[in-house]
């Protein structure tokens, strides 16, 4: 694939250029490059390669192999690098080749990256991006289609993003590389290619603590992230057609959340629907259930429905369609949400 | 076969265990202030040291971990580097704390159960305590890339014990720090004992050194009882890799004299023998054995020297104790640099049940 993110000029005066995701995603690396001489990017095979899915195309040729760094094949030393030249001055974009490799990096995202600022009383910080590939229907081999997300929003003082669009996606990455705190940036996999948006290149940065009303509605609110926002709506189409109006909610900032878009719409729709492709258990949806429990419980007019994957390993890719939450999954919950 | 690769590791010592000079002594060592500045440290924190297991004895402080006997180690290596290079210890590296400036008050107030210890006055870029193993090998790498990136003739460097040499990520530390050339030393303290594990248990590999050479840097042995060996062997190790010439991982051979920590007991699996012996190489006396026939030092100099030290440690330990306790804000101020709305009301939530400000 050729690196268009990066090369192209500067089309805000002609046409703006319409992006795949990962372009997008190339474009806000290089943006924030050309910006903020304290930007690098590490990870594995992200230098001449510009990585396995081509989100940093182009970058290593455009500003050079310190700047653009392949490290050797080990996420625990991805990310032990990252807190190192964080502390020290440089802000790192990391990239993890595949969620389902991120653990090893776990030990230092934990006990390092996310307590840095804490743990010193702010003498020291860590402003990292950690970049990673979530989610299936990609047809991958094992270990490649994870989400998990919900791990990740358990641990204080690391943000956790997840785009659904390449706009999203530009806008929600400049503001992770800018934001002065760890940021998790969750990049679903099956959005990388899955269409083309027009994307300015203004180096405009979106906010980590709020949601986007996707459509709005009256019937039932329902939250969604990432991949699932195309399978939600897709079932929101349907639901038209069947003269349901449902406003849907893109969580985007799966930590923090923000509550407050999330009551305010429920306490329009009455009803609320979760979906999402990781396993239900203690899932992001779990969360977002209670607060809606906690804050708008009189609100609500019928039980809040999970569509969710299966508390089951998410399997190889002859099954990973049955996995993934369906579109009629969604639509049968939202109607269940109307039963009398 | 033919043989594609071999290695060597060498030992160095300056000093013998009688404070006999081997040889020639570099030339720090002609420097009477200097020595007598790195002996007075070594002396002070071993004052020190026996005043924070005490204090933990009486419940006025946390679990702590023991520097008894690594005194030599820490304090060549805080006297090696330069005040701007970047240390990533493990947690009783206090010799080379304080001579960087880290104070024993605030080495006290983290022991004490205070985040607030680790925010030093004094070496701004030195990374905290490093409870998880290992872990801050990569940071040193780190540091060491943000400083090559940059061009800054600065150095990293970590400690790690003998027995963190067994975890992966002292292995990709070394790894990385060669793959990339990065400017970082890795100072291994090898006292013989991981808790209850002796080296011998945790690795077949006759040096700890050798691991060096698997990743492609050198690795060098050094007595860890002999200040002038430790800061000749490990300045040399710095200024190369200021220079531009690669890592290096030095081992320092030293005894943990101590339990692992005040909530060990290593009589249930030392034997008293190895002890006893350890004691008779213990890093003071040779130092003060070196000193004192260099006429540099005499027993009344050591008399009026343990006075200061005792009132220093007092003095700190005054401060430590005097210090009011955090405020239940102090959870949540520095997560971030902004507190999400969620932090802000669980702040708010803390206030009302928790400690009242300046209060025990």
């Amino acid at each position: 694939m050729p690196p268009r993110a990066v090369t192209a000029p500067n089309q805000a005066d002609t046409e703006l250029a319409k992006l795949t995701m990962v372009e997008a995603i190339a474009m806000a690396h290089a943006w924030e490059m050309q910006h903020d001489p304290s930007v690098v990017v590490i990870g594995q095979d992200v230098g001449l390669n510009g990585g396995v899915f081509r989100a940093t195309a182009g970058l290593q040729q455009r500003f050079g192999k310190q700047r653009v760094q392949d490290t050797p094949l080990a996420e625990a030393t991805i990310a032990g690098l990252a807190v190192g030249m964080a502390a020290h001055g440089i802000k790192p974009v990391a990239e993890i080749q595949f969620m389902g490799f991120l653990y090893p990096a776990l030990d230092q995202i934990v006990n390092h990256m996310s307590r840095m600022r804490y743990r010193t009383r702010g003498r020291l910080s860590c402003p990292v991006v950690v970049r990673m590939p979530h989610g299936g229907g990609i047809h991958a081999p094992e270990h490649h289609s994870e989400s998990t997300e919900s791990m990740l929003c358990h641990i204080p003082g690391i943000r956790v993003v997840c785009p659904s669009s390449p706009a999203r996606a530009y806008g929600l990455l400049l503001a992770a590389i800018r934001d002065p705190d760890p940021v998790m940036f969750l990049e679903p996999a099956r959005l990388y290619r899955a269409v083309r948006q027009e994307v300015a290149d203004d180096g405009r940065a979106l906010p980590l603590d709020v949601c986007h009303l996707l459509r709005e509605g009256t019937d039932v609110t329902i939250v969604t992230w990432g991949a699932m926002t195309a399978e939600t709506l897709r079932a929101v189409a349907e639901l038209d057609q069947e003269g349901i109006s449902a406003e849907v909610i893109d969580l985007a900032t799966l930590s923090p959340i923000d509550s407050a878009t999330i009551l305010a719409s429920v306490a329009k729709t009455g009803r609320l629907v979760i979906v999402h492709e990781a396993v239900r258990n203690l899932g992001v949806g779990a969360e977002i259930a209670a607060i809606v429990a906690e804050h708008g419980l009189y609100d609500l007019q019928a039980p809040i429905q999970r569509v969710t994957g299966f508390d089951t390993i998410m399997p190889l890719f002859k099954l990973e369609q049955d996995y993934i939450p369906s579109a009629q999954r969604i639509v049968d919950a939202v109607q269940l949400t109307l039963a009398d | 076969m033919k043989t594609v690769a071999a290695f060597n590791i060498e030992y160095e010592q300056l000093l013998d265990p009688s404070g006999n000079a081997t040889g020639e002594l570099p030339a720090f060592a002609r420097d009477a202030d200097e020595l007598l500045r790195m002996y007075r440290l070594m002396t002070l924190v071993r004052v020190f040291d026996t005043k924070a297991v005490n204090l933990q004895r009486t419940g006025q402080l946390g679990t702590y971990a023991s520097c008894l006997g690594h005194e030599a180690t820490h304090i060549g290596v805080g006297a090696a580097m330069h005040a701007d290079d970047v240390l990533a210890p493990v947690y009783r590296e206090y010799g080379t704390q304080l001579w960087r400036g880290v104070t024993m008050k605030e080495i006290l107030t983290y022991w004490g159960g205070d985040e607030r210890g680790n925010d030093f006055a004094g070496p701004r870029g030195d990374f905290a305590w490093c409870v998880p193993i290992a872990t801050q090998t990569l940071h040193a790498a780190g540091a060491a890339m943000a400083f090559k990136i940059r061009g800054e003739r600065r150095c990293a460097l970590a400690y790690i014990g003998d027995g963190g040499t067994s975890e992966g990520a002292f292995y990709e530390a070394i790894n990385v720090a060669g793959a990339c050339a990065l400017p970082v030393v890795f100072v291994i303290v090898n006292n013989g004992w991981a808790i209850s594990m002796p080296v011998s248990a945790q690795t077949a590999a006759q040096t700890l050194a050798q691991k060096a050479v698997a990743a492609g840097i050198r690795g060098i042995q050094v007595d860890g009882n002999d200040v002038i060996a430790v800061r000749h062997v490990v300045g040399s190790a710095v200024e190369a890799a200021r220079a531009g010439a690669g890592p290096c991982v030095v081992e320092a051979l030293t005894y943990r004299l101590s339990d692992h920590t005040t909530a060990d007991d290593a009589s249930r699996y030392r034997p008293d023998e190895e002890v006893k012996r350890a004691w008779s190489l213990e890093p003071l006396l040779r130092t003060r054995a070196f000193l004192t026939k260099a006429r540099l030092w005499d027993a009344d100099k050591e008399q009026a020297w343990a006075r200061e030290c005792a009132a220093s440690v007092e003095a700190a330990v005054g401060e430590y104790l005097a210090a009011p306790k955090p405020t239940t804000d102090a959870m949540f101020d520095y997560l971030f640099a902004t507190p999400p709305k969620q932090l802000q009301e669980q702040r708010a939530t803390a206030r009302r049940y928790g400690a009242k400000p300046g209060g025990h």
